[in-house]
C-alpha cells in the first residue's frame, strides 16, 4: 500500500502529456518561476533606474543567447557580434531618418534591422568561417573594427561622431520603461525558445558535431559551411534586432556605443560564465553580469574600474569554472544526489547483505517503472 | 569475382618521402581483405587516398566500376565507402546515440549510387559515381527533432549489434578506448556502406573485445559487406581475412590467402621479421 502511494503520483505524471510532465520537473518549475518573476517585475518595482537596468539586462539576455546559438553550439568563438548589434541600431536609425519614420511606427523597422544584420552575416561569415579557432577569433575582431571605422568615417550615412537619434516616442514617461521592458522580455523569451528548439534539432546536432570534429562531420555528410553560415546569420539577426530595440530605448547611437568592443567581450563572457553551449547558461550569465556592470558604472566615479573587474571576472571564470556555472553546478548536484543515494544503501548494507543481494533484482527492475532514471544510474559507482 | 574497390598505381609523396609508390590493391566484393605491412609502409596513406582525405600524385581509385579519384571524403562516404580511423574520430561531447544520428545524414536525403551488397535504405536511384554531384536533395525541416524514430531504431539496433547499446545515453567521450572503436564502427554502419575500411580496429583493444569485433565483422561479411582492414594483430588478420595484401615501402610486395602469405619469404623478410638475414632490414620492423 505504501509502495503504491509512493508510486501513484509518478504514474500519473508518466501518463500526462509531455508539457505537463516538463512543468512538474525541477527544470520546468524553475523556468515557470523565473518567467513569472520576470513578467511581474516592472509592476512590482516601479523605480525607473531599476527598470532601465532590467531592460538592458534583457537586451543582453537576447544578445548572449543569440551569441551562444552560433558560438556556443558550433565552438567558433566570435568576438565581433557588436557588428550585428551596431548594424541593427544604425539600420533602424538610418531608415527612420531617410523615411521620416516617427513615433511608434519605428517598431516596424525592427524586422529591417534583423534583415540587415543577417545580410551582413553572409559576407562576414563567408570570409571568417573559412578559418578556425584563434584565426577565426582574430578575423572577427578585425571585421568588427572595420565596421566601427565605417561608422566613424562614412559621415554621409552614419553622421560620423555625432551619431543618430531615434524617432521621438510620445509615451508617458511612467510607462515608457515598462513597455520597453515587455518588448525586450518578449524578444528574450523568443530567443531562448529558438535556442532550445535549435539545440534539440537536426540542425543543432550538426552544429555540435562541427564543434567536436568538423572534418569528420563533413565526411559523414554534414554540409559544414551552410550549417555554420545559417547559425551565424540567425545569431546575427537576433543581435541586430536587440541592437535596434536598445537604440530606440537609449534614443541615440554613436559609433563607439553601437560598435562597442566591450559588447563583443561581454556577450562572450556571459555565455562562458553561465555555460557555453547550454540554453540557460548565457541567460544566467547576462542576469549576473549586466546588472553588476550597470551598478558599478553608477556606483564608482571611475568608469574604468568596472572594466577592470570585468576582465578579472573573465580570468576567474577561465581558471575556476572553465565549463561555466550551469554545467559545473549540475554535475555537483548530480554527484551529491548519487552519493546520498548510495550512502543510504551503504548504512543499511552490512546488516542485511544477503537480503540486499536477493532484493536487488526486483528493486532495480522496478526503477524504470517509477521514474525516468535508468536502473544503472541508481547503483553506486 | 569482380573488384568492388580498386586502387591502381597510386603514388603519393609528402615532401621528400615517397609514402606510396605505384601501389595497386584490389578488394573483391564480399571479401574481407587485409592490408598489412611495417609501420610507415603507407597503409594509412592508402586509406586516406581511397577515402578522399589525400589526393594521389598518380594513379586512380575505382569503386563499383566508377572512378572516384579525388572525391571529397563526404562524396566517398556517400557512394558507399565507410571508414574508421586508427585514432578513433568520434564526437566526444555528443552522446553515443547522437553520434549515430550524425552519421545518418544521408538517409533519405540523397540521390546517388546503389552499390552492391547494400542491406537497406540510404540512397535512392542508381547513378554512376561520377554523376553523384548532380544529385537532388530533398528538403527536410531543419528544426525537426534530431533523428526520426526510424533513424533511432536503426541506431539502437546497430548499437545492440556491436554491444554498446547500454551506453547510448552517455557522452561518447566517456567511453573506453575499445568502446570508442566499436562506436566508430557502429556509426559508420549507420549509413550502410557497401565496403568498410577499418584502420587498426584491434589496436589497443582487450582480447575479449577483439574476438567480439571479429565475430561482428564475420557476421556483417556474411550479410554481404566487404571489408578492407589494416591491422598489426596477426592472429586477428590470419583468422578473419580471406585475402591479404602486404605493403612495404609504398608498394605491394605480395597478395594471397593467409596460408600463402604466412609462408611467403618476401613477406617474412619485409614484415614478420622472422626471416633469415640481416641487420639493415631490422630497421623496418614494427616497433
Amino acid at each position: 500500500m505504501r509502495a503504491f502511494l509512493a508510486r501513484a503520483p509518478q504514474v500519473v505524471l508518466r501518463a500526462a502529456p509531455p508539457p505537463l510532465r516538463w512543468a512538474a520537473s525541477p527544470q520546468g518549475m524553475l523556468t515557470i518561476l523565473v518567467l513569472a518573476a520576470a513578467a511581474i517585475f516592472p509592476l512590482a518595482v516601479t523605480n525607473q533606474s531599476t527598470n532601465s537596468i532590467a531592460f538592458q539586462t534583457l537586451i543582453f539576455v537576447c544578445a548572449a543567447s543569440a551569441w551562444n546559438i552560433f558560438s556556443g553550439y558550433s565552438g567558433y568563438i566570435a568576438l565581433g557580434h557588436a557588428v550585428f548589434f551596431g548594424s541593427g541600431a544604425y539600420a533602424a536609425g538610418i531608415a527612420a531618418e531617410r523615411w521620416h519614420v516617427t513615433g511608434g511606427a519605428e517598431f516596424a523597422l525592427l524586422p529591417l534591422a534583423a534583415a540587415v544584420a543577417a545580410l551582413i552575416a553572409v559576407p562576414f561569415g563567408l570570409i571568417a568561417l573559412r578559418v578556425r579557432r584563434h584565426t577565426f577569433v582574430v578575423i572577427t575582431i578585425a571585421i568588427f573594427f572595420i565596421f566601427q571605422l565605417m561608422a566613424f568615417n562614412l559621415t554621409g550615412v552614419t553622421n560620423g561622431t555625432i551619431g543618430l537619434n531615434a524617432p521621438f516616442l510620445l509615451w508617458d514617461p511612467v510607462t515608457f520603461d515598462q513597455r520597453f521592458y515587455y518588448l525586450a522580455l518578449g524578444l528574450a523569451v523568443a530567443t531562448i525558445a529558438l535556442s532550445w528548439l535549435i539545440k534539440g534539432s537536426r540542425f543543432g546536432l550538426q552544429l555540435r558535431a562541427i564543434r567536436d570534429d568538423e572534418d569528420r562531420a563533413a565526411s559523414l555528410g554534414v554540409r559544414a559551411m551552410p550549417v555554420k553560415l545559417t547559425a551565424f546569420g540567425i545569431s546575427g539577426a537576433i543581435t541586430g534586432l536587440a541592437g535596434a530595440l536598445w537604440f530606440f530605448f537609449i534614443d541615440q547611437v554613436l559609433p563607439q556605443s553601437g560598435f562597442d568592443p566591450l559588447f563583443d567581450l561581454t556577450v562572450a563572457l556571459m555565455a562562458f560564465l553561465g555555460g557555453l553551449g547550454t540554453i540557460s547558461g548565457p541567460v544566467l550569465g547576462a542576469l549576473i553580469i549586466e546588472p553588476a556592470q550597470q551598478y558599478m558604472t553608477t556606483a564608482f566615479t571611475n568608469s574604468y574600474l568596472s572594466q577592470i573587474l570585468l576582465g578579472a571576472l573573465f580570468l576567474a571564470v577561465v581558471l575556476f569554472v572553465p565549463r561555466g556555472l550551469i554545467p559545473t553546478v549540475a554535475d555537483k548536484a548530480r554527484g551529491w544526489i548519487e552519493r546520498r543515494r548510495s550512502g543510504g544503501r551503504g548504512v543499511a548494507g552490512p546488516a542485511s547483505a544477503d537480503v540486499r543481494s536477493s532484493a536487488d533484482i526486483p528493486a532495480s527492475a522496478d526503477v524504470p517503472a517509477r521514474t525516468d532514471v535508468p536502473a544503472s544510474e541508481g547503483t553506486p559507482r | 569475382m569482380s573488384a568492388l574497390l580498386s586502387a591502381t598505381g597510386i603514388s603519393k609523396a609528402y615532401g621528400g618521402v615517397q609514402a606510396l609508390d605505384g601501389c595497386t590493391v584490389e578488394v573483391e566484393a564480399g571479401s574481407i581483405t587485409a592490408l598489412i605491412g611495417p609501420n610507415g609502409s603507407g597503409k594509412t596513406t592508402l586509406f586516406n587516398v581511397i577515402t578522399g582525405y589525400d589526393r594521389p600524385d598518380a594513379g586512380e581509385v575505382y569503386y563499383a566500376g566508377g572512378r572516384i579519384t579525388g572525391f571529397s571524403p563526404q562524396r566517398v562516404f556517400a557512394v558507399g565507402i565507410g571508414r574508421t580511423f586508427q585514432l578513433t574520430r568520434i564526437f566526444p561531447r555528443l552522446t553515443v546515440l547522437e553520434n549515430m544520428i550524425i552519421a545518418a545524414q544521408h538517409s533519405g536525403g540523397f540521390r546517388g549510387v546503389a552499390p552492391p551488397g547494400r542491406l537497406s535504405g540510404g540512397f535512392r536511384g542508381v547513378a554512376p559515381p561520377g554523376r553523384h554531384s548532380g544529385g537532388v536533395r530533398r528538403f527536410r525541416n531543419p528544426l525537426a527533432r534530431a533523428g526520426g524514430p526510424a533513424d533511432r531504431r536503426r541506431a539502437m539496433e546497430l548499437l545492440e549489434f556491436t554491444g554498446i547499446a547500454g551506453h547510448a545515453g552517455k557522452l561518447a567521450g566517456t567511453l573506453s578506448y575499445g568502446q570508442r572503436k566499436l562506436l566508430e564502427l557502429s556509426y559508420v554502419l549507420v549509413a550502410d556502406p557497401a565496403i568498410v575500411l577499418l584502420d587498426e580496429p584491434a589496436g589497443g583493444v582487450n582480447p575479449s573485445l577483439i574476438n567480439q569485433l571479429a565475430d561482428r565483422i564475420r557476421e556483417l561479411n556474411a550479410a554481404g559487406k566487404t571489408f578492407l582492414i589494416v591491422e598489426h594483430n596477426m592472429g586477428f588478420v590470419m583468422g578473419l581475412c580471406h585475402r591479404i595484401a602486404v605493403l612495404d615501402s609504398g608498394t605491394i610486395v605480395a597478395t594471397g590467402t593467409p596460408s600463402v602469405i604466412r609462408n611467403d619469404p618476401r613477406v617474412l623478410d619485409a614484415y614478420l621479421g622472422t626471416a633469415t638475414d640481416d641487420a639493415e632490414d631490422r630497421d623496418d620492423r614494427p616497433g
